[in-house]
């Protein structure tokens, strides 16, 4: 059997795909259902001479991981709902300081300590507005190992095109499930490594004036360039400013970076979309069950189909209103009360023809649970 | 290498006080960076929010200006990921031992090489003279119109406790045993912290009718001694300056450094 060939669980996958990306440190604090992650990473780093570091708290994992990521090294720091809380004001610091990172958030119960050992899709809405003021994040999941891999893969190259914080939005179930994984050879999926500047010492760099192409090269912390990093509104040099021409400048580059791509953020993946009567949105573990009533029911002749999601945002508003518009119903099948049903329902022409099918008991959300809901949907009782 | 040079002069005049201790911080610790001749690019410091911690902004070495109480955390990531550079941490009460009191004992537990200096001037300036918890008790602040019931840490006790290898406290009247202190600091292989006393005039001294900046000052010439003098025998209320833990222990990096090699032997 191939060396390749693992049988893993999702937060493996999620480990393995990290290193292949060229992890090469980790900082975290235990969390149920997110230690596997850690407790991977603890093992396989010091391995290959990467660092390691189990911090007193989740905000402390994230600042450590942020402080390493500016001299240079690919960061990712994992935990579930409570510890990604604590984790907000460290989030938007990294947001504003522009410092590439990925952090994991596998979804628990919530809210508060909630159901640590059940899924969840309860923090969609949280990665997107979780830390104070305005911002732009990019949040992405995955519903199988290979797709945790390659998505946790992007992450990485992500953070570094854009210089900023990556989440993913992985929950209990896909974490804890095992299932088969191929671990890609080196270099079947591309790398992103840091831009770094080529200014030459004694010149005057700018940490913060973005090129043409909107990405800023970065120097590492102990380098020839000596800068400020703050979490203050800042100049070029990377000085605080409260000039308003900054402000307004500096908090316009943050979200038009990442809003004005959303569709070229945009994963995604779709089954029987062409024909589909009644379309299906769906994402992470939700969107398992969502595939298998729609190959169940396009064996009886139903046009059903499948967007699932892998971006969850910037949200892919152009192509979820693609998708839905010939669409009769779209139903949102989630692991919430409606957060990216929600965004469905900005997004298309149509908000009345959107419906939700969820489960929020801490109980997985089964292909007959939907096909319930879409029986109630059509008007034809259970 | 003059001490002009290793600061951000268009960055002055600085956002600190008339009076304050916080810029006599600045002059020791610059002091000492000269006298070990350290180069900018080796140096690393890091700060959290609060009066104290605008000083990365004055200075010219590899500045991380981060959240509040938090700077330990960063500057251990900075250090694990690049063992080779100097961690200088500067931070206020609040900051350090408040919002920031569970960093700053792990990182003492650990025993990394980074130095902590805590600027204590006994109460939160940048937001307008409130109480910390180094404020100690019957003090006036905002929020202790009718003084304050909380009494406070001793940094150099908690240091010790929580592990730290070198410990020390001195203050803004003593300059040259500052400079000399965190020479010293800067120089240990481990974690070291440096707690100066410093004056607020503005918040402090006017709220407890302490008196100007100068009187301040004088106040930390006569109520501090060096450490196991014949004053302190006599007056048991003294506080007690200089060095008082220097202990050679393994160091968090150099640890880790046996871990890789551990881990890679088992391959």
């Amino acid at each position: 059997m191939s060396k390749n060939l693992k049988f893993v669980q999702g937060n493996e996958a999620c480990a393995e795909a990290a290193l292949y990306a060229g992890l090469d440190f980790y900082a975290g604090y235990p969390i149920t259902p997110s230690s596997e992650i850690t407790e991977t990473l603890a093992y396989r780093l010091p391995q290959i001479g990467g660092k390691f570091i189990q911090m007193e708290d989740e905000i402390a994992s994230l600042c450590a991981i942020i402080g390493a990521s500016l001299t240079g090294r690919k960061v990712m720091t994992a935990t579930s709902g409570p510890g990604f809380s604590l984790m907000q004001e460290a989030l938007g610091y990294a947001i504003m300081a522009e410092i590439p990172c990925v952090i994991v958030d596998v979804q628990r119960g919530g809210p508060s300590t909630g159901l640590p050992t059940h899924g969840s899709q309860g923090d969609v809405c949280q990665a997107r507005w979780g830390t104070h003021g305005d911002h732009a994040v990019i949040a992405l999941t995955a519903s199988n190992h290979q797709d945790i891999f390659s998505i946790t893969v992007e992450a990485f190259n992500l953070a570094e095109i854009f210089r900023t914080p990556v989440i993913l939005l992985f929950d209990e179930v896909t974490a804890h499930m095992r299932e088969r994984l191929v671990i890609p050879q080196p270099g079947e999926i591309p790398l992103v490594e840091r831009l770094k500047t080529s200014v030459r010492e004694g010149v005057d760099y700018h940490p913060y004036l973005p090129r043409e192409d909107g990405r800023l090269p970065m120097s590492d912390f102990g380098g020839v360039h000596r800068y400020n990093v703050t979490g203050l509104f800042h100049d070029m040099w990377g000085f605080p400013s409260s000039e308003p021409g900054a402000v307004h400048g500096l908090l316009h580059h943050l979200v038009d970076k990442i809003e004005n791509r959303a569709d070229q953020l945009a994963h995604y993946r779709e089954y029987y979309i062409e024909d589909a009567e009644q379309l299906l949105v769906s994402y992470g573990s939700a969107a398992r069950s969502a595939r298998h009533i729609v190959e169940d029911r396009r064996l009886h002749g139903e046009r059903l189909g499948l967007l699932e999601l892998q971006t969850l945002w910037p949200f892919p508003d152009g192509i979820v209103r693609e998708k839905c518009a010939h669409a009769k119903s779209v139903v949102v099948v989630e692991q919430n009360m409606g957060q990216v049903m929600q965004a469905v329902k900005l997004a298309v022409e149509n908000p009345d023809k959107v419906f939700l099918a969820n489960r929020i008991d801490g109980v997985f959300i089964t292909p007959s649970d939907i096909i319930n809901i879409l029986r109630l949907i059509q008007g034809k009782g259970v | 290498m003059a001490i002009k040079d290793y600061l951000r002069e268009r960055f002055f005049p600085h956002l600190w006080c008339p009076g304050c201790g916080h810029g006599m911080v600045l002059n020791g610790l610059l002091r000492a960076i000269e006298k070990l001749g350290l180069s900018k690019n080796e140096i690393v410091m890091v700060s959290g929010i609060g009066c104290s911690s605008r000083i990365t902004g004055y200075v010219d070495f590899h500045t991380l200006h981060t959240i509040h109480g938090r700077a330990l955390a960063f500057a251990t990531g900075v250090k694990i990921a690049r063992p080779e550079l100097n961690l200088i941490v500067p931070m206020g009460d609040g900051d350090a031992l408040a919002i920031g009191g569970n960093h700053f004992i792990h990182a003492a537990r650990r025993n990394i090489d980074i130095t902590a200096i805590v600027m204590n001037n006994r109460i939160y300036g940048m937001t307008g003279g409130q109480f910390s918890p180094l404020s100690g008790e019957n003090i006036s602040a905002t929020t202790a119109p009718f003084l304050t019931i909380d009494p406070s840490f001793d940094v150099v006790e908690l240091a010790k406790a929580a592990g730290a290898t070198f410990v020390a406290r001195t203050t803004t009247y003593h300059i040259q045993q500052m400079t000399d202190i965190i020479r010293q600091a800067i120089l240990h292989k481990g974690f070291s912290v440096v707690e100066v006393l410093s004056q607020c005039p503005t918040y402090f001294g006017r709220k407890n009718k302490i008196g100007e900046a100068a009187d301040m000052v004088a106040y930390f010439k006569e109520n501090t001694t060096p450490m196991g003098s014949k004053a302190k025998q006599e007056n048991p209320y003294l506080l007690e300056r200089g060095i008082f833990v220097q202990e050679e222990k393994p160091e968090y990096c150099s640890l880790y450094e046996k871990v890789v090699q551990k881990a890679m032997k088992g391959q």
